[in-house]
């Protein structure tokens, strides 16, 4: 089967959509393993997005987390403040985000690479990414996996995972029982391990080895024995993928 | 109340809830005006140098950009933003008008950065002050709610809560941290809607985004719409009413408003435009062709129109969405 490491990753975190669950969709890829996730294993999803769209059917892929798209015959359409208030009293399932840098806590910063006052690239700033990792009860991240990404500390928290350890979140102040989840990379699936609550390798990608997803890495990796293996793209993922998802290559 | 923990950004604008009541006892209308003017009028009659502005909803989606061009012509200066946009932001950062912003995104999504506002931090020319976009608008709702501050229980534990000027207190009830922030009450709220009438009763269709918190958190608010409707054809839906007309001092008519964003149910967002918009403010240069060509040289919005050209803007209402 051919496919891209792009695809692989986005049929990774669409299984991981449960039907009937409410997920809080950020921009990007996690769109993409909505729209998949619907039209395949989870007919009855509910998208949430955070300016209002609440149940979406996502026939074309949104490509702002505000517009038409985000709640097309959704059940409601109401705005921020009710999503984020919903998120808030414990409704939202599944918090699903990417970052431009993760560390081994789930930390995740989408504000600044170097110093805030000055920095060397500006990003947007949190959105509503850093409401999802507080608000929701698990969160799901997905990005690529790159030794820029992957790093010991990351430059600025702007959505805390565990911050530095079990209890942190708790004793912050931030709701009960929350927190990363899962890490879904173009290489691995990763989790947190319980004790230490650091990123931990639980299955490799078809034709991935555990040195490869090392040294991609900036850090050092919890391994969880036996590792499994991700099932590969179906032929009927990919169609539907590229078909209907993403027919204008924005992503892949 | 015991402050536990406080961010070191600056507090951009005092959440003086007194001077808001004082200024809406004695400032806002509540006769029937008939407030319909044009983007110039509009800009030159509420909005001055020094402001804080707000912008709803955001530059691809049902944004004021008519009213935006005005004010980046017009040259109001040393303004301050509350940083939940995209083209809004950039037409403002682009020319120098901006002098601190309280940030929560701003970014072109799937289209990628935003290359002004990259320069613009990067070189350290504006203040920038950091939230979440739930912060903002409780920011925005608590200043509708008339209180100065609302505690909630994101932002904790992270850097954006460091770089913010939230604090973090126990809860005198159940002992809890949480996070508070300061009301946001702006000197000018901006918001484009698909229906209003001439007193500034406004309809908004699909998700509202911040629109009605927003509306209420401002001491002057600009309404531009797609269509000016009769206040018969608003009191026969008066549940439809998301901003009432003695928050509103202007209405603006302004037709393909959010272009090169998108109208739900109007218009489809011009891909194409956007996609030069960001090629184009990829170097300075470019920047200010871009700026002087769409936003500088052109008189009013109808010109605007004009350059983008009635088959471009039939296509984009053509491709709209359904139902």
């Amino acid at each position: 089967m051919n496919y891209s490491k792009t695809e692989l990753m986005i049929c990774v975190a669409a299984r991981m959509m449960e039907d009937y669950s409410t997920c809080f969709i950020g921009t990007g890829i996690p769109m993409l393993a909505a729209s998949l996730a619907q039209k395949l294993y989870a007919p009855n999803l509910i998208p949430i997005f955070e300016f209002g769209g609440i149940g979406a059917i996502l026939e074309k892929l949104p490509r702002a987390v505000g517009e038409g798209r985000t709640f097309f015959r959704a059940l409601a359409a109401s705005g921020i403040c009710d999503i984020m208030e919903t998120a808030q009293r414990g409704f939202i399932d599944y918090g699903f985000l990417g970052g431009a840098q993760i560390d081994p806590y789930g930390n995740l910063n989408t504000t600044v690479i170097g110093e805030h006052k000055r920095p060397k690239v500006r990003l947007p700033g949190s959105g509503g990414g850093n409401d999802v990792g507080s608000l929701c009860w698990k969160t799901i991240i997905i990005m690529k996996h790159e030794k820029k990404r992957f790093v010991e500390k990351v430059d600025f928290i702007t959505t805390p995972g565990y911050i530095n350890g079990p209890g942190e979140r708790e004793k912050r102040g931030l709701p009960e029982g929350t927190g990363p989840y899962r890490v879904v990379t173009d290489l691995a699936v990763l989790d947190f391990e319980e004790n230490t609550k650091r990123m931990r390798v639980i299955s490799l990608h078809p034709g991935v080895t555990l040195e490869e997803v090392k040294e991609n890495t900036g850090f050092e990796l919890l391994v969880k024995e036996p590792l499994e293996i991700t099932k590969e793209p179906t032929e009927e993922e990919l169609k539907i993928l590229r078909e209907e998802v993403d027919p204008q290559r924005y992503y892949i | 109340m015991e402050i536990i923990e406080e961010g070191i950004g600056e507090l951009i604008q005092k959440p003086d809830v007194e001077g808001f009541r004082k200024f809406v006892k004695e400032k806002k209308k509540r006769g029937f005006i008939d407030k319909v003017m044009d983007e110039k009028e509009a800009v030159s009659q509420f909005v001055k140098d020094g402001d804080y502005i707000g912008v709803e909803l955001y530059g691809t989606v049902r944004a004021p950009l008519s009213i935006v061009r005005e004010i980046a012509r017009q040259g109001k200066k040393h303004l301050k933003l509350a940083g939940q946009g995209l083209l809004e932001i950039d037409y403002l950062l682009a020319l120098d008008l901006v002098d601190a912003m309280d940030v929560t995104y701003i970014g072109y999504e799937v289209l990628g950065l935003s290359n002004i506002f990259r320069r613009a931090a990067e070189k350290g020319k504006v203040k920038i002050v950091e939230w979440s976009n739930a912060a903002m608008s409780w920011r925005f709702k608590a200043a509708a709610l008339g209180v100065p501050f609302i505690p909630i229980r994101s932002m904790l534990g992270s850097d954006t809560f460091r770089y913010s000027s939230a604090k973090v207190i126990r809860c005198p009830f159940t002992g809890i941290k949480l996070c508070l922030l300061p009301a946001l009450i702006l000197d000018v709220g901006i918001i484009h809607v698909h229906k209003a009438d001439k007193y500034g009763n406004a309809v908004i269709e699909g998700i509202s985004g911040f629109a009605f918190e927003m509306a209420r958190a401002s001491k002057r608010l600009i309404i531009s719409t797609e269509e000016i409707v009769s206040t018969d054809e608003i009191r026969r839906y008066p549940e439809r009413t998301i901003i009432p007309y003695f928050l509103v001092d202007a209405v603006v008519y302004a037709p393909f408003g959010s272009h090169p964003g998108e109208m739900v149910y109007l218009y489809e967002r011009d891909e194409n435009h956007l996609k030069m918009f960001l090629e184009m403010t990829k170097t300075e240069e470019g920047t200010r062709e871009y700026m002087e060509k769409y936003v500088l040289s052109v008189k009013n919005h109808l010109e605007y129109l004009e350059k983008i050209g009635i088959e471009n803007l039939m296509k984009l209402k053509y491709e709209k969405m359904g139902r």
